[in-house]
């Protein structure tokens, strides 16, 4: 456990935005970010003055290969106005933007800025998905490209690992995917917004006007467990296993915590965050966890003087479907082994003891790379606000949520601790 | 054993030459496949080349219905799909690599625990073959 890792002033959320998440052929990254920080505009709930941005991060992945277009830094500087501030572009695989976060909270936590602007971009659904699953396979290490494995693959070889560790079975990853898609009507920011029964019923009644054979499932399971429904990608993982190609945008204001009442009477604070890096498949000391995670906990925790239990509900990076069961997890909130039973039990539904990603996840809110980590964290800020509408976690006085963000096959990965006092 | 500097170039220029080599720690003796530069066990930089017998078990498998350009230009796709998995070496460290000789469109029928050993395989001619590394149910 690395020693508590303490930061030199408290930094503050006043304000946060986002784009809607999906595929737009209609607008480029420049558009969404523009929607998304016109939502953090008026979000600041004592207004705010955008001159007083001192200096910004933005979260990329790979607008490079996507969009060919490098150096996002001063091209959003300049859409919003803000040039000649310093802005850096940051670039963690799919935690790109968590990257971009902590710069801004380092900045103030060190005396250098006072007010900053976070967030991140990605723009992918104009690539095709040969294109996109190649681009996706940059972040991966150089030795899986070699013996041919894919983005999914990774994770499928995971999950082969965690069934045969522990006895779990495909049936624990439908019931995260369930789960997750139950979640994601209730968020008009997410790019899907039927639950599995929903599309199942969709599907039986397209065949029906068609005149096609009238699939008989007999429940959501039945659905999933139909290769027709839900094909292998790399198997375990099937299409519902897998988060969508998407493209979106989103921002934060961080402030020092002393200034934060000039901007709101609901802050939200930084209680704790950590960073870890990570080896590929090959070399990584165990195929059932992400030692990145262990170390990104480790340092969260220890800052925060927080405990796994103290953490009351998480939005965590289910790229993938066992994703969601490993980060649980190596985050403490279920024992080794454990969160495949634990999410068969309803633990992580919104109404349940440890909700797990209200927003819908990756799986279903979309993932735009770039954009994910601060998209995650906006999602504990409206809740610990009482902001989230109808997926407010129900019947909790909540005090303190948590984010963690992946990039690439576990090569880096982010937690993030906050609260409200 | 080899003068060959560790480096990822020559680990690949061997399997070309259908051997599996490895860095060996001269310090503490850990074995790195493939080789590394500096002892992650004893941070030690003094390593040298290790050969490896090629004998393992499969330790994580997935069985890929959509792949990367180079697997489909080879005719690999949904009705065709390939198994790529993790390889325990009976030396200790693990290797990532295609196997060959189970059934990729059953993924049920394929066990982790497998005892399984290297094979190297070949495609294309003269200036543009190209070797991987594979491994296939040890022959019982
Ligand atoms: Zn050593």
């Amino acid at each position: 456990m690395p020693e508590k890792r303490k930061l030199g002033r408290g930094v503050a959320i006043v304000g946060a935005g986002m784009s809607k998440f999906g595929m737009f052929a209609d607008k480029d990254s420049k558009d969404l970010f523009a929607e998304a920080f016109k939502e953090l505009l008026s979000s600041v709930d004592k207004g705010f003055d955008p001159e007083r941005i001192e200096a910004m991060w933005i979260g990329n992945f790979s607008n490079d290969f996507f969009v060919h277009q490098s150096h996002w830094g001063p091209i959003i500087s300049d859409l919003l106005g803000m040039a000649p501030i310093a802005s850096t572009r940051t670039e963690g695989a799919c935690a790109a933007s968590t990257l971009a976060f902590r710069d801004g909270v380092m900045s103030i936590a060190s005396g250098l800025y006072d007010v900053v602007l976070v967030g991140g971009v990605e723009e992918m659904s104009k690539c095709t998905t040969v294109e996109v699953t190649e681009g996706l396979a940059l972040a991966t290490s150089p030795y899986e490209g070699a013996a041919a494995f894919t983005f999914p693959g990774v994770f499928g070889a995971l999950a082969t690992a965690y069934f045969d560790k522990y006895g779990a079975s495909r049936e624990a990853l439908m019931n995260v995917t369930i789960k997750s898609h139950n979640n994601a009507p209730l968020n008009p920011k997410a790019q899907f917004n039927q639950t599995i029964a929903e599309i199942m019923q969709a599907k039986i009644k397209r065949a029906e006007e068609k005149g096609r054979p009238v699939p008989s499932w007999s429940d959501e399971k039945d659905a999933l467990r139909d290769s027709r429904f839900n094909p292998p990608v790399a198997w375990p993982m099937c299409l519902y296993d897998c988060c969508p190609i998407s493209d979106g945008a989103s921002c934060m204001l961080l402030v020092a915590e002393d200034m934060a009442g000039e901007f709101t009477d609901k802050p939200v604070y930084l209680a704790g965050m950590g960073q870890g890096s990570g080896r590929g498949l090959h070399a990584a000391p165990s195929l059932t966890s992400f030692e990145a995670n262990k170390q990104a906990a480790a340092e969260a925790y220890g800052m925060s003087g927080l405990e796994p239990k103290d953490i009351q509900f998480s939005e965590v990076h289910d790229c993938f479907s066992i994703a969601e069961l490993i980060h649980t997890e190596d985050l403490g909130f279920f024992g080794p082994g454990e969160a495949f039973e634990a999410v068969a039990d309803g633990a992580t539904k919104l109404d349940g003891p440890m909700p797990i990603n209200t927003s819908g996840g990756l799986k279903c809110k979309g993932h735009p790379v770039g954009a994910t980590g601060v998209s995650q964290l906006i999602e504990v800020w409206k809740q610990l606000r009482g902001d989230a509408g109808k997926r407010q976690i129900p019947g909790r006085d909540l005090h303190v949520g948590g984010a963690q963000n992946l990039g690439g096959t576990g090569g880096t990965c982010t937690f993030t601790i906050l609260e409200r006092r | 054993m080899e003068e060959r500097p560790l480096s990822d170039i020559s680990y690949y220029k061997f399997i070309d030459e259908e051997k599996l080599m490895g860095s060996e720690c001269k310090k503490c003796e850990e074995l790195y496949v493939p080789p590394r530069h500096f002892c992650i066990k004893c941070h030690g930089s003094d390593m040298e080349w290790h050969q490896m017998e090629g004998n393992g078990k499969l330790a994580a498998f997935t069985c890929i219905f959509i792949g990367p350009p180079f697997m489909v230009q080879q005719g690999f796709d949904r009705k065709n799909p390939y198994c790529t998995g993790v390889v325990e070496l009976e030396e200790g460290p693990r290797v990532v690599a295609r196997i060959e000789g189970v059934d990729a469109g059953d993924p049920e029928s394929i066990k982790v625990g497998t005892p399984l050993e290297v094979e190297f395989l070949h495609r294309g001619e003269g200036d543009e073959e190209v070797v991987s590394l594979a491994f296939r149910p040890t022959a019982s």
